[in-house]
């Protein structure tokens, strides 16, 4: 008795994790989640289990890690503060909030912001990216373990229009895509201390995607994706595995299906993985499946695109075959979530919109006006979808509270 | 038995004594290996363990933390707000008082590095908001940009509650005086635009302190974004009556003088639209005096700067975003003249959007002021 006891503990500890939500578009990068049971918002303010204020202004998504939730922001003169912000999930009250001066350039187009990487976290660091260049790690309790100035250490590594590149933690290694017309290069930074692992030189152009990881044969390998090339590396080394020559978008990233890669270059092409070869080969390629700037999202073999306009397309992940279109309330600069059986777009005028993608046209079946503009992702976790705009965080769920806190 | 007591007394404080001495001594140390941070995480792991050892102290500590700052550079002064920001929440959120007297006195001392004295300033805020409010009257010049902002902010607002009593002349002096303390440049340009709308234009480009008048040379060969990376005869020296091979043809120095509101310098107008070029704009600066500048540049073209001779900074990007002061390169003059020599590269897109070919340039001191340039 006392054996299942424990081992029921390890399936709810388990199951505790793979809902975390710890980086850009989720566990796997790709806008899944695992989480059943979201609201699909066919009454959709009831839904809304509490609203909180956030400072300044951002486009980064909330990270999720068990009841804690972390975000960035920026402020105040030239936008050169610098907010990490940790919430707690369940009560939507500020546990800790710490501020940074940014060292490196914080100019950036007004559509943008200072904020719009997206934290990573293992667990246990939350690492937190600029526009800037900044980057600090903290624990869960906001304690500083390091800070990092990219932009003062490599003075030409900043972009005008502002730069997006969210982060990933993989094998004790923070990687950060820096990548512009002036100075370009990635870099794997030491977890625990933040000094550099290894640093590559990548071809110069403005870059606003963000590397994603996978793992191959218990290998695990970063993507990234860039306007020359997608290339795979070793987290630990930076050491080249594979490269894909044949160019990719500079803004929508790329989704990783299992061992496919569907990569935002000519359209939308499928790169098959399994094979762990110098060049992963093409599976297919498909002009009516490219994306505007939200990358793509799947469920099982379906794959789904979204234009700036807001025409979301479903593919066949298989073969690339279109199956149906179906035109939602756009404009859009989010990149679409899945949970459930249900895809999730936020238009930039702050519409939710909740699609049933097994109807043979596809159906919107639900819909929530949040009121303010959106250009975050959301994030999903423990049962919620949490959506950001510059001043508010909001966090939407089937068993919303009686009194929304914050509204 | 009183002895005994008085000698057990003078045991415990100085016991007490010698560690706080050993724990002040400890956090001197600590704050040292956080000022030793350099380039590329150089030091971060030590630093690590020295930023708890600080974050672990009470509220009496936090001055020395914000002391800890003065000649830090940019890497150690966040680690050392992030420690005074989590003592200072740490005793906040356990009832716990912070030092307002010792703070406030840190807050007016300002030859204390500005982001120290503008994070003694929220925490005096945190605390007392009233008195950080009424504070603000007395700091419209001060050192800290974020402080004086927030002075001036407030002499805005009350000019827009002059104005909204129809008091138009109460308006424009607040406004004025606004203008003549701000150094944020949108909140020049908001002031301008208020004082513009009370008919006080204001001269921009003299109010900034753009520089004016050049002589400039080209059209040199670009072909291929080449142009950047060579050096062309500007480069070897300046000789303002020479004639050099450019990329149609002999060129030569001309005189440039803008009227743009902002003091661009637009290198369309004195050579057409072109594509794939380079052209140069050299002027001379007087300085009375040795002193420490800042040379500020903002263009959406690839560009190099010289001083004297010596390279302050370059930049190869192009038609992202432009905006006034948006590359600030300290800089350092000398007495009488300074030749300053910039690069101006224009690519080969022919989209509306990449037809700029311009840069304008300042010189100002840290804050934001214009440098008045000497008589020669």
């Amino acid at each position: 008795m006392k054996l299942k006891i424990i081992s029921f503990g390890m399936v709810i500890c388990t199951t505790m994790l793979a809902d975390d939500w710890r980086q850009f578009r989720g566990p796997e990068g790709n806008g899944v989640s695992r989480e059943t049971g979201l609201p699909v918002l066919v009454n959709g303010t009831n839904s809304i289990v509490w609203r909180a204020h956030l400072p300044g202004e951002g486009l980064s998504s909330p990270i999720i890690v068990g009841d804690r939730l972390f975000i960035t922001s920026s402020s105040g003169l030239k936008q050169q503060r610098l907010h990490v912000i940790c919430f707690d999930a369940r009560s939507g009250s500020k546990l800790w909030e710490r501020q940074l001066w940014a060292t490196g350039r914080t100019m950036c187009h007004k559509k943008t912001s200072v904020a719009a990487p997206t934290p990573a976290c293992d667990g246990k660091h939350v690492v937190a990216i600029f526009s800037s260049n900044d980057i600090a790690c903290f624990d869960l309790d906001g304690n500083l373990i390091w800070f990092r100035g990219l932009g003062r250490d490599y003075p030409n590594a900043s972009n005008s229009l502002g730069m997006s590149s969210s982060l990933v933690i993989a094998e004790g290694v923070v990687v950060a895509q820096v990548e512009s017309e002036s100075d370009a290069f990635t870099v794997g930074l030491d977890l625990y201390t933040g000094t550099n692992r290894w640093k590559l030189e990548r071809h110069k152009s403005a870059n606003w995607t963000s590397p994603i990881t996978f793992s191959l044969a218990g290998k695990e390998l970063v993507v990234l994706q860039s306007p020359k090339e997608v290339t795979a590396v070793e987290p630990a080394t930076g050491r080249l595995i594979w490269n894909y020559t044949n160019g990719a978008s500079s803004t929508p990233s790329s989704t990783l299906n299992g061992d496919k890669l569907y990569v935002p270059s000519q359209g939308l092409t499928a790169l098959d993985l399994s094979s762990g070869a110098e060049s992963p080969g093409q599976l297919w390629r498909s002009n009516q499946l490219k994306p505007g700037t939200p990358s793509p999202t799947v469920l099982g073999a379906k794959i789904f695109s979204l234009n700036d306009g807001g025409v979301l397309t479903c593919g066949d992940t298989a073969t690339g075959e279109r199956l149906w279109q179906i035109r939602l309330k756009g404009p859009f600069s989010a990149s679409p979530v899945v949970a459930g059986n249900h895809v999730y777009c936020v238009s930039e005028k702050g519409v939710v919109q909740v699609i049933n993608p097994s109807k043979p046209e596809g159906e919107v079946i639900g819909e929530l006006d949040l009121g303010e503009t959106i250009l975050s992702t959301p994030a999903i976790a423990n049962g919620a979808i949490y959506f950001r705009s510059d001043a508010r965080l909001w966090k939407i769920s089937s068993a919303p509270a009686t009194s929304p806190v914050g509204l | 038995m009183i002895s005994k007591f008085i000698v057990l007394l003078l045991l415990l404080v100085g016991s007490i004594s010698s560690s706080w001495t050993a724990f002040a001594d400890e956090n001197l140390t600590s704050i040292e290996v956080i000022r030793a941070i350099g380039p590329e995480g150089i030091g971060n792991a030590k630093a690590s363990a020295a930023w708890k050892q600080l974050a672990a102290g009470d509220s009496s500590t936090l001055v020395t933390l914000l002391n800890g700052m003065d000649g830090a550079n940019d890497y150690a002064v966040n680690w050392l707000r992030a420690a005074v920001e989590t003592i200072a929440a740490r005793e906040l959120k356990t009832g716990k008082a912070l030092p307002l007297p010792e703070l406030g006195k840190f807050l007016l001392e300002t030859s204390h590095n500005p982001r120290a004295r503008r994070l003694a300033y929220e925490l005096v805020a945190q605390v007392d908001a009233a008195t950080a409010e009424q504070l603000l009257t007395g700091m419209l010049t001060d050192p800290s940009l974020e402080i004086r902002r927030d002075a001036v902010q407030k002499l805005i607002d009350q000019g827009n509650q002059a104005l909204g009593r129809s008091n138009r002349l109460g308006a424009a002096l607040l406004f004025q005086q606004a203008l003549n303390s701000a150094r944020d440049v949108q909140q020049i340009e908001v002031i301008a635009k208020k004082l513009n709308e009370l008919e006080r234009p204001v001269d921009l480009q003299k109010h900034f302190g753009f520089l004016a008048e050049w002589k400039i040379i080209g059209p040199f060969d670009n072909s291929g974004n080449t142009g950047f990376e060579k050096a062309f005869p500007p480069e070897q020296k300046i000789n303002l009556s020479a004639e050099h091979d450019g990329k149609t043809g002999q060129v030569r120095w001309q005189s440039y003088v803008t009227n743009h509101k902002y003091g661009m310098v637009d290198l369309n107008q004195a050579y057409g639209k072109l594509k794939e070029v380079v052209a140069y704009a050299a002027t001379d600066f007087y300085s009375d005096r040795a002193q420490s500048v800042e040379v500020r540049l903002g263009g959406k073209n690839s560009w190099k700067v010289w001083l004297n001779g010596k390279l302050l900074f370059e930049r190869d990007e192009y038609h992202t975003s432009a905006e006034i002061d948006q590359y600030p390169m300290p800089a350092q003059l000398v007495p009488g003249r300074n030749a300053l020599l910039v690069k101006v590269c224009q690519n080969e897109l022919v989209k509306e959007w990449t037809e700029e070919w311009e840069f304008q340039l300042r010189v100002t001191d840290a804050l934001g002021t214009p440098i008045v340039a000497a008589k020669p």
